[in-house]
């Protein structure tokens, strides 16, 4: 990469871990909705699962939620770094899967009804400079 | 007996555990030899055969295990259901029976799980080299850890957190003592697979798996396999004396998947089709939780055993925590839940655990469970679900 590159691009190009995580302007997910019963999803229909109309239109989801559930896996796959906590958010109705990021990973830590907030970071860079970007929520102060 | 009743003929499960010098069809065939002895039939009196064997499931476990034991040429099902592969498997030879296309049929449930670590999670291939986006979620790496947990004592883990979330009172401590309970339930079963009594310190001090879900609160993958002959009212009612004082009424046979429900995209809602098939076996039958002098139900996890008292009805809603905590699950409670050992001990090799459970709720009903008979058992409930997910109750009735 030549001088004038690294100074054009002070920021390397990033990419959503998945598609459903929009990072601009701020980092939010965002979720397929069904236009005729509201119906949620984060992957493509082809058909509302819950009342089969074929209409879609993109929502953004709430940023902030509730801890609904969780467990803290200490045994996973190999690759897979542990512990960590899978959870369950209730943002403002949606439900969404992520890991709460940035407390502890024990139950002293982590209780269920805790407001949590989205949180994004850097889960590494490829060949070609690219960062991918991943999310989870953290506690909300 | 009315001629469209449907019988449990004769039915036997295989010890559960580890059998490193038998086969998927040795053990089909052991447990399928088994079940026409205890009928007292032979196969060239089956018209139909269901036969369920997850983790091969292309293999065509069913054409496999005619040859070992007899080709007569009738038509195989092999079935495949997740967790509920056996129940599935029973429920099509009933089907075939109440269609009229037959009036006997054989249905068998195998699987060779022995040492098998976690089934699901984690992935085979490595990070790409440039991130280019994959799958239905367009992602970029594997997701498995990165958001949340494919694992199932991790799934299953928050579908019991989840409860005690909505109702209070689910804390380490009380899973540890539902696995206290099937673990202290198997030491009077020579057929499951663990029979070890365990301490609530010795549980919850154990290996961590997915908090709140500890090894021993986890279901043991083993070897096994289990088998039963079902037959048409009709047809049992021309056969011996002895054989119709043994069979046992299927009172209700039902199947159910999981219908929409918001948050079923990110974590599977095994309570809602289990409700269901539940409200729909009950009504089949005629019967209420309240008739029930034993249930096996589906503790693939301890966290799972929780939210089923509650999905089957056997306490009010949201009281599972009090249902437990009232001793009312002990096989000397009220509703004695798993005295088998349940999955977490006596074992659960996939395929043969839909069978195997009804094979345990007969053993009572028929009054001959030995050491652990539930004295003056008339009726049963056996419940499987399977992830993804499909749900199977049966409800059994001791002859009249």
């Amino acid at each position: 990469m030549s001088d004038y590159e690294i100074m054009a691009s002070p920021i390397p190009p990033q990419i959503p871990l998945v598609e459903y995580l929009a990072l601009e302007p701020e980092p939010h997910l965002v979720a397929h909705e069904c236009t005729a019963c509201g119906a949620r999803f984060f992957d493509r229909r082809n058909a509302c699962a819950a009342c089969f109309a074929a209409e879609f239109r993109d929502v953004d989801v709430a940023t902030t939620g509730e801890l609904r559930s969780f467990t803290i896996v200490s045994f996973a796959a190999p690759g897979v770094p542990v512990p960590f906590v899978a959870a369950l958010v209730d943002c403002d109705g949606t439900s969404v899967r992520g890991n709460l990021v940035n407390t502890e990973p024990d139950p002293d830590h982590v209780t269920l009804g805790m407001k949590v907030k989205l949180a994004t970071f850097p889960i590494g860079t490829d060949s070609a400079g690219t960062e991918a970007i991943g999310y989870g929520f953290e506690p909300a102060a | 007996m009315a001629s469209d009743d449907i019988w449990i003929l004769g039915i036997t499960m295989t010890k559960f555990g580890k059998h490193p010098e038998k086969d998927t069809v040795d053990l089909a065939a052991e447990a399928a030899m088994g079940a026409l002895a205890d009928a007292d039939v032979n196969m060239g009196d089956m018209g139909v055969l269901a036969a369920g064997n997850l983790m091969s499931a292309a293999a065509g476990i069913g054409q496999q295990l005619q040859k070992q034991i007899g080709q007569t040429g009738i038509p195989v099902y092999n079935v495949a259901n997740a967790c509920a592969t056996g129940a599935t498997a029973l429920r099509t030879a009933i089907m075939a029976v109440k269609a009229g296309e037959c009036d006997m049929g054989l249905a068998v449930g195998v699987e060779k799980l022995a040492g098998a670590g976690l089934l699901a999670g984690g992935s085979k291939k490595d990070d790409a080299d440039t991130w280019s986006p994959r799958g239905r979620f367009g992602a970029v790496a594997p997701l498995d850890g990165r958001v949340g947990t494919d694992t199932m004592p991790g799934v299953f883990a928050q579908i019991g957190m989840e409860y005690g979330h909505r109702y209070g009172g689910a804390t380490f401590d009380l899973f540890a003592r539902i696995s206290e309970k099937n673990h202290a339930h198997s030491t009077l079963n020579p057929l499951a697979a663990y029979t070890k009594k365990m301490s609530v310190d010795e549980i919850m001090g154990d290996l961590m798996i997915a908090y709140p879900n500890t090894r021993p609160m986890c279901s043991a993958n083993c070897d096994g396999a289990a088998a039963a002959v079902v037959v048409s009212g009709e047809r049992l009612a021309t056969l011996s004396g002895e054989q119709r004082r043994r069979a046992v009424k299927v009172s209700a046979s039902v199947l159910t998947t999981d219908p929409w429900q918001e948050s079923c995209q990110v974590l599977p809602d095994v309570n809602t089709l289990t409700r269901n098939a539940a409200r729909q076996a009950y009504e089949q039958a005629g019967v209420g939780p309240e008739d029930l002098d034993l249930v096996e139900l589906h503790d693939c996890f301890a966290t799972a055993e929780l939210v089923h008292y509650d999905n089957l009805m056997l306490c009010p809603e949201g009281g599972a925590v009090d249902f437990f905590e009232s001793g009312a699950t002990w096989r000397d409670g009220s509703t004695p839940v798993n005295v088998s050992g349940g999955l977490e001990s006596k074992g659960h090799p996939i395929a043969a655990t839909g069978i195997a459970n009804i094979w345990e709720i007969c053993h009572h009903l028929r009054g001959e469970a030995g050491d652990r008979q539930i004295e003056g058992a008339k009726v049963g409930l056996a419940h499987v679900i399977g992830l993804g997910s499909a749900c199977g109750v049966h409800i059994l009735e001791k002859a009249a």
